[in-house]
């Protein structure tokens, strides 16, 4: 009886070892097969040439550079209300239930399809708006669905500033406002910047909300307005896939810009995860 | 004027300040609320005229998509299966391989192990899912189709394993988060009266996370639902209620973002796709009270 019940410990943990490990080893053979087929395509005139021949030959500049303006513009509209959402929840409301609704509005928005804030992005800003398919258009989009993620992780950081700060600082004299700006938003700096990192990964990873607010197969320039469309890494890699007219051709392009987004992706989101991991210590 | 009276008028004036101040975060910290309604908004506003042509019925339950046709049909019925589909067959195979994968790292794992590993899975969840979908292109459909001689690879079967490889992540990453937050007091007891470690996780471990893994997969699905690159690229596209696990599909998710572009801005078409999202908006948010609740529900009391 009681070897049986070692024996079924055994083969269960057996058979749960076997499926952690298949399934890790399956999606980092994902990440490996694009690397192996894609690095040859990897050369500095990949990333800073324009395309040429219809997209089938040259680098993929122009979407890199859409990518990071994207990045940057929905971080401009996330950042200041997703923070000071952040310290309104923390610092400042003490009514229990204003707090329970708020978080209700933003775990619900979190829980938003991308392909619905892409329509939402199109219907407002692309046509109410009248901004057009756009970086405007395309960084609000994104900026308005990076929100919940800023908002979590600016709470997480300002909920390990220690509270003696707080009371230290209110004690000699200043007010709340000057707590939280000199004393509150400095010490949880790290973790904020942890949630400035991810997000900004998640704007450039992201396909479904800028296919029809910012994102364009091709533009003979570079964008020189705000109000201009540009090319995007994430819809590049999708359009060169899917819709091209040289679509075995362009393969090796594919796989190049798959390397570049997860690059950027992964980079971005270890950086975060470290300072995050050294805030966490500090707690 | 006093002394005091000026001391008593700057104190009055720095709470004044204080007070705007506090208003002013509160507003910013409603506009969350304030997009959320305006997303239904826009929504209702853009989605709600096509009920004027093409009565609700008809849209939920019509087994016809051809928005395109002379005679347009906009029956949705096809698309829904194919959403719910997609996702039952995901969820049935990414939450026990998370769960798996949850318990591994979290009661098996040598410590050394679990602080590699965990990173490298909260890594991979940041793939971005046009990256995945491009895998499931160019790798498992060829394969599928080479293996079990298919029309297609790119079908229902592809695109439900690629997004529970997408969800599994996420799932195992948040379970796992809730596991090994059990307090070791509880094991050791369990121990102590006898149990092994098997009996242990069963019967004590993983009660006493409920919340948490019910928290995780609840997310890991409703991310399912609403993914679209990934079904957009690999599950086939076509409007027919699935019949097989290889039957190309056409979730809604995909409709949208396939059509949204040859649709002209005002047109049936249009109101069409935008009823589609009011159809996803709220099978989300359901999905998020019910989240919700539920992590309420078994919230574990530790004392």
């Amino acid at each position: 009886m009681k070897t049986g019940k070692k024996l079924t410990e055994q083969i269960s943990f057996m058979m749960i070892r076997i499926a952690a490990f298949s399934v890790i080893a399956f999606l980092l053979f994902i990440l490996g097969y694009i690397v192996k087929n894609g690095i040859s395509s990897i050369s500095l005139e990949f990333i800073s040439a324009m395309p040429r021949n219809e997209m089938t030959e040259g680098g993929i500049f122009p979407a890199i550079l859409g990518t990071l303006y994207l990045m940057i513009g929905s971080s401009l509209v996330s950042i200041p209300v997703g923070v000071a959402t952040a310290i309104y929840l923390v610092e400042y409301a003490k009514n229990e239930r204003v707090v329970r609704i708020i978080r209700l509005g933003v775990n619900n928005l979190a829980g938003v399809p991308s392909v619905v804030f892409g329509l939402f992005g199109l219907s407002v800003f692309v046509v109410f708006f009248g901004f057009g398919v756009s970086i405007v258009a395309g960084s609000m989009t994104l900026g308005i669905l990076n929100m919940p993620l800023i908002i979590r992780s600016t709470e997480e950081a300002l909920l390990v500033v220690p509270g003696s700060y707080r009371e230290a600082s209110l004690s000699l004299g200043a007010t709340r406002f000057q707590t939280i700006a000199r004393i509150v938003i400095p010490n949880a700096l790290p973790g904020i910047l942890t949630g400035v990192m991810l997000s900004m990964a998640r704007a450039a990873g992201e396909t479904a909300p800028i296919m029809f607010t910012a994102a364009a197969f091709s533009t003979p320039d570079l964008p020189t307005s705000v109000y201009h469309e540009v090319m995007a890494l994430p819809y590049h890699i999708y359009v060169l896939a899917t819709a091209g007219t040289h679509i075995a051709q362009t393969r090796p392009l594919q796989y190049g810009s798959a390397i570049v987004l997860i690059m950027l992706v992964l980079v971005l989101n270890a950086g975060g995860m470290i300072l995050r991991a050294k805030m966490r210590k500090r707690r | 004027m006093r002394r005091s009276d000026i001391l008593r008028m700057k104190i009055l004036s720095i709470s004044l300040k204080e007070k705007i101040i506090e208003r002013g975060f509160l507003l910013v910290a409603m506009s969350c609320l304030a997009i959320l309604f305006l997303i239904m908004l826009f929504l209702f506003r853009e989605g709600i005229p096509l009920f004027g042509k093409v009565p609700v019925k008809d849209f939920l339950f019509g087994r016809e998509w051809y928005p395109t046709s002379d005679v347009a049909r906009y029956g949705i019925l096809p698309l829904i299966t194919s959403s719910i589909a997609v996702t039952l067959i995901a969820s049935l195979i990414a939450v026990p391989l998370s769960l798996a994968i949850a318990v591994y790292l979290s009661e098996l794992a040598h410590r050394v192990t679990r602080e590699i590993v965990k990173p490298v899975i909260e890594l991979i969840a940041s793939i971005p899912s046009v990256v995945i979908g491009f895998f499931g292109m160019v790798v498992v459909a060829p394969f599928l189709q080479k293996q079990f001689n298919l029309d297609t690879g790119l079908n229902l079967f592809n695109a439900s394993v690629m997004l529970a490889f997408m969800a599994i992540p996420t799932i195992a990453s948040i379970a796992e988060d809730a596991i090994s937050s059990v307090p070791s007091s509880l094991k050791e007891s369990s121990y102590a009266l006898g149990a092994n470690r098997l009996q242990t996780i069963i019967h004590i471990t993983i009660p006493a996370s409920l919340s948490g893994i019910w928290t995780a997969i609840l997310l890991g699905i409703s991310r399912v639902i609403g993914e679209t690159m990934v079904v957009l690229m690999i599950a086939g596209g076509s409007a027919l209620i699935p019949d097989s696990l290889f039957a190309p599909v056409r979730p809604l998710t995909s409709n949208i973002a396939a059509e949204m572009a040859e649709a002209p801005v005002g047109s049936v078409h249009y109101r069409a796709l935008f009823a589609i999202g009011i159809v996803l908006f709220i099978i989300t948010f359901v999905f998020n009270l019910l989240s919700t609740k539920l992590s309420e529900k078994y919230k574990f009391k530790w004392n």
